[in-house]
């Protein structure tokens, strides 16, 4: 039963309890209480929106940080990691395979602010090895939605 | 173009075509067409586009430079992947090479079984509120269509005693489209048998319309060529387009014995040769690796009809519940409105488009026919715009039926 409300909500945050309960067939103080269980245990973290800020005009810059970092005894990269994700500039850090070590996703209001971020910040935390920065050019499709407005309705209106 | 006086193309119509109804959805196609901000639930087909791996697969065989023509039975390939599906989930065994015709969808199935069976003055028995084209088909094919009305009291089920009824010398087939486009009706097992027995008892073919048999939200899905003694009997019409959202692929097929395939096969290499081999190449993909597509796409259809019926039901209307397809068809008997004014004044009033139930037969008048395959988004909208619509017409009604 979690697994089918989680779907839905991660799919649309604005689907009340009633309707996911409608939706499977579930008894709706059922599912208000579940959702409740899981807000509780860190299941459920947040109910975000997903917004093409380009439409609002906003001038927004996110780079993506290839990290390599020295690990620590212990540890491992968790701490190095911990000293990044406290940055609210740092929007998601990812533990890697391959040929670097952390995947850091920088926010900030112009090239320059997230160059300096990491040249200042990032580079400079102990352990941290190297930083190659990607920036964002364009976003066609994030956590399964494609930007772009091409999917209009294309079908007939009526049909038998 | 010039105009000559002296010439009449009308004189020139078959009569048979001349007089064919126009169907009734096409004038409120153009209705509908012409106002701006609609939200439909009057469309017949997947919300889903078809599956990426499966246009993918139809772009490398035009690469790879399959644009020729298929045998007239279409792609062996594909005919065995078609026997294949048919015995993993239906429990049917169909000859690849003998039983099975790869069609332009399932309408040319239907078109062919019928123009293979019907002698003029052949009686049909037509369940209705039922697809739009039977009736047509069986005329254009001299045919005498006999509908059997169904109604809601009856689970939309068609009862076997009022077909009995109305089996003449001359009635030769029955037609049978379930699950259900309009009602999402599925035949339930006592039915079907009851059924049988009849097209037994009086040597009837039974031409079973199953394009929807993959989208059933009760069980798995169901043939009635599956039934005792029916297979020789059951002309098997289906298709792609439903299951794996490829309407506009226009690709079908069509199952029976292999005296009537032949005489099928006939007028199809006459008349079509053979349906698009890149259409064919697709379908082929389709059954191949999307059994995994049929699934999803019925769970979130699943989950719409739920939403749809419960809502439905909440505003006051009569609904019945639907478990296949991708319909609703709620009853509007308590807003004293016809099937026609319920839907040109919602759409007036409203902007949503749905389709009157009277344009699948008279047994729809009083119903209108909402589809969910629809975006949950568009859905929750238009289910509050008919909430409104219907309060405001309840209301009159009562007021009327105190005044």
């Amino acid at each position: 039963m979690r697994k089918n409300i989680l779907k839905l909500l991660e799919n649309n945050s604005k689907l009340s309890p009633k309707e996911i309960a409608l939706m499977l067939g579930l008894p709706p103080d059922e599912v208000a209480r579940e959702i409740a269980e899981m807000e509780k245990e860190k299941i459920i973290l947040r109910y975000t929106t997903l917004i093409n800020w380009e439409k609002v005009g906003e001038e927004e810059v996110s780079a993506l940080i290839d990290v390599k970092v020295t690990p620590q005894r212990d540890v491992g990269f968790d701490e190095v990691a911990a000293r990044i994700y406290q940055y609210p500039e740092v929007k998601s850090v990812f533990l890697m395979s391959g040929s670097y070590d952390l995947s850091v996703l920088v926010q900030g209001k112009s090239l320059k602010e997230v160059a300096s971020f990491v040249a200042q910040k990032l580079a400079t935390i102990e352990h941290v090895q190297s930083t190659v920065t990607h920036f964002i050019l364009k976003k066609y499709k994030q956590d399964g939605v494609i930007f772009e407005d091409q999917i209009t309705e294309r079908r007939q209106v009526v049909q038998p | 173009m010039s105009q000559n006086r002296n010439f009449e193309p009308q004189r020139f119509i078959s009569p048979v075509v001349k007089n064919l109804r126009p169907s009734g959805i096409r004038r409120f196609f153009d209705l509908v067409a012409n106002t701006k901000g609609v939200i439909s639930l009057g469309v017949g087909e997947p919300d889903f586009v078809t599956p990426w791996h499966i246009r993918e697969a139809c772009v490398q065989a035009l690469e790879r430079g399959y644009t020729m023509y298929t045998s007239n039975l279409g792609m062996p390939e594909l005919r065995r992947a078609v026997a294949r599906y048919l015995e993993e989930r239906f429990g049917l065994s169909y000859h690849p090479d003998k039983q099975i015709l790869v069609t332009i969808g399932a309408s040319e199935a239907v078109d062919l079984a019928l123009r293979t069976v019907l002698n003029p003055g052949d009686e049909v028995l037509i369940p209705e509120p039922c697809y739009v084209s039977y009736k047509p088909i069986t005329l254009l094919c001299g045919g005498v269509p006999v509908e059997v009305p169904t109604t809601q009291a009856r689970n939309f089920q068609p009862n076997p005693q009022e077909i009995e009824k109305r089996i003449s010398p001359k009635t030769k087939l029955l037609i049978l489209c379930y699950p259900n486009n309009p009602t999402g009706a599925v035949l339930d097992e006592d039915t079907m048998m009851a059924i049988a027995r009849v097209v037994e008892k009086y040597n009837l073919l039974v031409l079973a319309d199953e394009i929807y048999a993959e989208l059933r939200y009760d069980g798995p899905p169901v043939s009635f060529a599956s039934l005792p003694g029916m297979q020789e009997r059951t002309i098997l019409a289906s298709g792609f387009s439903k299951a794996f959202a490829m309407t506009g692929w226009r690709i079908g097929y069509v199952a029976a014995h292999p005296e009537l395939l032949a005489a099928m096969v006939k007028i199809h290499q006459y008349t079509i040769l053979c349906a698009p081999i890149m259409s064919q190449m697709a379908a082929l993909e389709a059954l191949q690796h999307g059994l995994k597509d049929i699934s999803y796409m019925v769970e979130q259809y699943d989950q719409r009809r739920r939403l749809v019926v419960s809502r439905l039901r909440d505003m006051g209307l009569d609904c019945f519940e639907p478990k296949g397809a991708f319909y609703v068809f709620p009853s509007i008997s308590v807003t004293g409105l016809s099937s026609e004014e319920f839907a040109e004044r919602l759409l007036k009033e409203e902007k949503v488009a749905v389709v009157p139930g009277n344009a699948f037969g008279p047994s729809g008048e009083g119903f209108i026919r909402c589809s969910y395959a629809t975006s949950l988004q568009e859905l929750m909208e238009a289910l509050n715009r008919i909430e409104r619509f219907v309060a405001r017409y309840t209301r009159l009604a009562k007021a009327v039926a105190h005044g």
